[in-house]
């Protein structure tokens, strides 16, 4: 499999009233082609700020400190490699936005221009990017919102946002973002603003879209049951870093660092018989513009070794795909195991899987 | 669309209506009749009440008084102009009024967009600042400040424009009015732009335009205007009416034959058919204005337009 985006030690911090907000703090990751990369995390844990860097959106008081994100493409048969982050705002948007990045947003109630019917808003970038002529771009757009599964096409160019439901509106800004064939699709919590019963629906189409055109897809989500549907590979971060990535298998299986314990315990599960009550990290994130030395979540571990309130951990590598960051996983440190409650629950977990396969 | 301003048109002609009823009570509602003169015998009286109509039931009054009105026969003049139709006496001071109306909105308008719209691009710099100053100084001090300072400093000090209006040089006389009246809503624009635009900036749907790599110029004129547009049409429309209708002391200073002069004449003289027709077509300008506000709207807003259009059918 070929790899399209590199992400190296990056790091963003923006400019507050009350200091530096050390937003992303060394981030290392890496997609590749047709591959799905999810991206976990807390509110204010980076995510966003980090996806944003690849789509080359920063705010005025955002400064990208250090890193590289290497994006490499095939162009005129040739492979062709360049790093995001030295292009100006103007070059990204001629040569990366829409055309081999695109991005899906949070709401789709706000993503639309009330003033603009979906049709030309669909078609805005074919004309500008594909120098289509007007006609050819109103077929390839009824084209889309036939692939995202929107009835009436022909009809609906005409329509303005206002005129849809939720789930009609975060298709349209599917089929806009797919509209120039990218790469690259991120998606930035695509089903949080959406009903219950329009989640599946929305998630399972972009899979399909996905198997249909090869593209690589990155999800931003704190929602674990969207990660288990559609990742391969997972990255957990906390406090602008991350703390776990491994492949799917590798973190809802063989969980290694005490967040991703503590985020698993506490998804809620139908299947579980207990009547226990659901479980809760203690705390909440730490303030980013003065953190605490050693790892920012010691506070709020129950496992925290002494180490843990000293020195951040490096990334410790447990197999080809999965890394940790965890002192635990130091050999010096104590043979800690996850908690007991959550190893039933995995092992119920696997065991169902069994029986269902 | 069509459905849209058809409903507009409908609701400004009933105002029209309304207001000329308004108007027509209070001329009745006047003590005595025209033709209060003691020297007058009742049969002279009967036949001069036949002869303008004042004898027949006040239904057929008020009809005859519409059609007058609505055709532009606002009677005579009493004591302005002695028996001199008001129509004539309007026309030519109407013209210089819009004129310097029209004018004053337009050069406000496009300066204060522009300055709004740059302030909101380059936020808390020099240009930003700079705009803020001038909008204060814009909306703090009144037009005629600007008059008197305007034709003492380029009209009487350096001479490069005419200190009085003169029909024979109208275009430049009307440049120090023009000027003058524009700076409140330049200053009101500006202040509304800048707002605007730096809520449409910061909105989703323009992260999304942005993310499809649109060309700058395409992102702000049409995503970013458009939306930002629309509450500063809300504001423009009285500021529109005001400049054409009440300029008093600007047409004082510059002693502009407009009709806000002639209204304060006519209250002076008590000539109050000349009162009621500048009244009455200021309510016309307002009603004007006011509709292709209305139609502005729904040309920028497709939600206002389809909203309006679903609940009248």
């Amino acid at each position: 499999m070929e790899k399209t985006l590199t992400i190296r030690d990056l790091r963003i911090s923006f400019q507050a009233s009350g200091g530096t907000v050390r937003a992303v703090r060394g981030v290392d990751l890496d997609l590749y082609q047709g591959e799905t990369l999810a991206i976990v995390g807390e509110s204010g844990s980076g995510k966003s700020v980090t996806v944003k860097a690849i789509m080359g959106i920063v705010s005025s008081n955002q400064i990208v400190e250090g890193g590289t994100i290497l994006y490499r493409c095939r162009e005129k048969d040739e492979w062709t490699e360049r790093d995001l982050l030295r292009l100006s705002r103007r070059e990204m948007r001629r040569h990366i936005n829409g055309t081999h990045i695109a991005m899906v947003f949070q709401d789709p109630m706000t993503s639309l221009d009330p003033t603009m019917t979906i049709g030309m808003q669909l078609m805005e970038g074919m004309i500008q990017h594909l120098h289509l002529s007007r006609a050819l771009a109103r077929r390839r757009a009824i084209e889309l919102l036939e692939l995202v599964g929107i009835p009436e096409a022909e009809k609906r160019m005409r329509n303005y946002p206002h005129q849809l439901s939720g789930g009609m509106r975060q298709r349209v800004v599917i089929a806009i973002a797919l509209s120039c064939s990218p790469d690259i699709l991120i998606c930035d919590e695509p089903t949080t603003a959406l009903d219950v019963t329009i989640q599946a629906k929305i998630l399972e189409l972009i899979q399909e879209i996905q198997r249909k055109t090869g593209i690589s897809v990155i999800y931003i989500t704190h929602d674990l049951g969207v990660v288990a549907k559609v990742a391969d590979y997972v990255a957990v971060m906390y406090a602008g870093r991350i703390a776990e990535k491994g492949t799917v298998e590798d973190i809802f299986y063989d969980p290694r660092h005490p967040y991703t314990w503590g985020l698993l315990s506490s998804m809620p599960d139908i299947s579980d018989e207990s009547s226990e009550r659901l479980y809760t990290i203690p705390g909440s994130p730490p303030s980013m513009v003065d953190l605490p030395a050693g790892d920012p979540f010691a506070p709020r571990n129950a496992y925290a070794l002494e180490a843990d309130f000293k020195a951040e951990p490096p990334m410790f590598q447990i197999s080809q795909t999965h890394f940790a960051a965890s002192w635990l996983l130091d050999e010096r440190a104590p043979k800690v195991a996850m908690p007991d409650s959550l190893r039933r629950r995995i092992e119920s977990m696997r065991g169902g899987e069994r029986t269902d396969g | 669309m069509f459905k849209y301003v058809l409903k507009r048109v409908l609701i400004s002609v009933v105002t029209v209506l309304i207001i000329l009823a308004v108007l027509f009570t209070m001329l009745h509602s006047m003590p005595g009749s025209p033709f209060n003169d003691e020297k007058i015998t009742a049969v002279q009286r009967a036949n001069l009440e036949a002869k303008y109509g004042l004898d027949k039931p006040l239904p057929v009054q008020f009809v005859n008084y519409l059609k007058a009105m609505l055709s532009g026969d606002f009677g005579v003049s009493y004591v302005i102009q002695k028996n001199m139709p008001i129509a004539s006496l309007l026309r030519a001071r109407i013209m210089v009024s819009i004129r310097i109306g029209v004018q004053a909105v337009a050069l406000g308008t496009l300066i204060g967009l522009l300055m709004g719209i740059v302030a909101a691009m380059k936020r808390n710099s020099f240009l930003d600042t700079f705009a803020t100053v001038v909008s204060v100084i814009g909306v703090a001090f009144p037009s005629y400040v600007f008059a008197m300072a305007m034709s003492y400093f380029i009209g009487f000090r350096l001479g490069w424009l005419p200190l009085l209006y003169s029909t024979a040089d109208a275009a430049r006389s009307t440049v120090m009015p023009t000027i003058s009246l524009s700076m409140f809503s330049m200053a009101t624009v500006a202040r509304f732009a800048r707002t605007e635009m730096v809520e449409v900036m910061g909105s989703d749907y323009m992260l999304l335009a942005d993310s499809k790599g649109i060309s700058s110029f395409r992102l702000l004129g049409v995503h970013g205007l458009r939306n930002a547009l629309i509450p500063i049409v809300t504001v423009l429309a009285p500021l529109t009416v005001e400049l054409m209708t009440g300029s008093l002391v600007v047409e004082q200073i510059f002693a502009i034959p407009g009709i806000g002069s002639l209204l304060v004449s006519a209250i002076q003289f008590n000539d109050y058919n000349v009162v009621l027709a500048v009244v009455f077509v200021y309510s016309i300008m307002f009603i004007s204005v006011m509709l292709i506000v209305d139609i502005l709207y729904g040309v920028i807003d497709p939600r206002i337009r389809l909203a309006k259009e679903d609940a009248s059918t």
